[in-house]
């Protein structure tokens, strides 16, 4: 009998540990965000992608149908070309474009799809051809202090 | 002049045959780790010992770091307005490296000493002698359960550590300061990764459930056999293992994180 509450305890103890990494994962990672629906890839190429990571989520009307798969570089046209692994329940047009986008200020950077009107849709390995570049910060500045600097030539003369 | 030089050679020499030594006799504790297999009983009841009873400290410890981190966390990242990040920042600490760390010291005070001081007495009363005259190998029956015993009671541990942890920075982040409870969870599930975070946390956990338990259990089997031994290398136990913890972490840190 004793050696019954005992084995009960620590099974007790185990379920608890078990239960704590379901928690953690669930509750605290991304665990509930991994699907395990197919997804198929489709190519972008990008100038610049800032600080996107692989696993990034893409980002369609603001839902999430697919992650990035593969950030690689290309040293022919010197752009980097991203895997985009979107869910095969999710069909896009063929003109559809990808932006690099920043959720907030300084959040993580996400891709966001537009559909276009192509009545074809992507299969999987093609290309997605319209794309736009991160905003890189620092170019931003840059090119505003460029143009301010212009503006105050102009007023001297 | 001399004197000295001779001191210092004897002490580097008798550290590297101390570190042989212990090397050795890990690898005999893994190799007499066979009859655990076969005798479980053996390991549940060591868990009992270590894993059951120092469940209460590891959970209310977990409890007090989540509020402390909590209200730190609020009041440093309130300076910057993104309190909102409050979630993640509790949870990332946790799980990469105040769960594995501070359940491994406490796990060192708590179950380490009580190892020690257990082995260390066995030995005074010439148990584990009599245990080999009895052609029991005190390896096997003695040191190897205590020790899978310790590996494996200490990754839960810290599961529970950082999962208690997280629910009190949510007390006092959401709860208690009222930063907003959907953007505290959702920028953690947005931060936190399964495997980089969470499991790399969790083999953390596992690295130094070897290196504490077999801290203690090689002092107590070591200890001269006098009870001044026996407080003597209870207290080695605890400065061994948690500068082993230390060291390691630094070493898996940059191995993982890098």
């Amino acid at each position: 009998m004793q050696r019954k509450s005992l084995d009960l305890w620590v099974g007790i103890f185990v379920l608890l540990g078990a239960a704590a990494l379901f928690f953690l994962a669930m509750k605290a990672g991304n665990m509930s965000s991994l699907s395990f629906e197919k997804t198929y890839p489709v190519v972008t190429k990008f100038d610049n992608i800032g600080g996107l990571k692989p696993r990034a989520p893409v980002k369609s009307a603001g839902v999430v149908v697919g992650r990035v798969g593969d950030i690689r570089f290309d040293d022919k046209s010197y752009q980097a070309v991203v895997t985009l692994e979107l869910e095969n329940s999710y069909k896009f047009p063929k003109d559809t474009s990808a932006k690099i986008l920043t959720s907030g200020l300084l959040g993580e950077q996400y891709i966001g799809l537009e559909a276009g009107g192509d009545t074809n849709n992507l299969v999987a390995g093609d290309r997605i051809k319209m794309t736009q570049s991160a905003v890189v910060l620092e170019s931003l500045i840059s090119q505003f202090l460029y143009s301010k600097a212009a503006e105050g030539k102009e007023g001297e003369k | 002049m001399t004197g000295a030089i001779e001191s210092l050679g004897r002490w580097v020499r008798e550290s590297v045959v101390n570190v042989g030594f212990a090397t050795r006799t890990f690898f005999s504790v893994l190799a007499s780790s066979g009859g655990v297999l076969r005798r479980p009983r053996l390991v549940t009841d060591q868990i009992h010992f270590i894993g059951n009873y120092s469940l209460v400290i590891i959970a209310v410890s977990g409890l007090f770091v989540g509020f402390v981190l909590g209200l730190q966390g609020y009041y440093t990242l309130n300076r910057y307005g993104s309190e909102e990040a409050l979630g993640l920042l509790v949870a990332l600490s946790l799980t990469r490296e105040l769960g594995p760390v501070v359940t491994a010291l406490l796990f060192a005070g708590r179950a380490g000493t009580s190892l020690t001081a257990e082995i260390g007495l066995m030995k005074a009363g010439e148990q584990l002698a009599a245990m080999e005259m009895m052609a029991v190998n005190p390896l096997q029956r003695v040191i190897a359960p205590r020790f899978w015993a310790g590996v494996i009671a200490m990754p839960v541990l810290a599961a529970i550590f950082s999962a208690v942890g997280v629910l009190g920075g949510y007390i006092v982040g959401v709860l208690m300061i009222g930063v907003d409870e959907g953007s505290f969870w959702s920028q953690m599930q947005a931060g936190v990764d399964v495997w980089n975070d969470i499991a790399n946390g969790v083999i953390k956990s596992i690295v130094f459930g070897f290196a504490v338990t077999f801290t203690a259990l090689f002092q107590g089997y070591e200890a001269q056999p006098t009870p001044e031994g026996v407080a003597r290398a209870t207290t080695r136990t605890v400065v061994i293992a948690s500068l082993a913890v230390l060291w390691l972490d630094f070493l898996l840190t940059a191995l993982m994180f890098s």
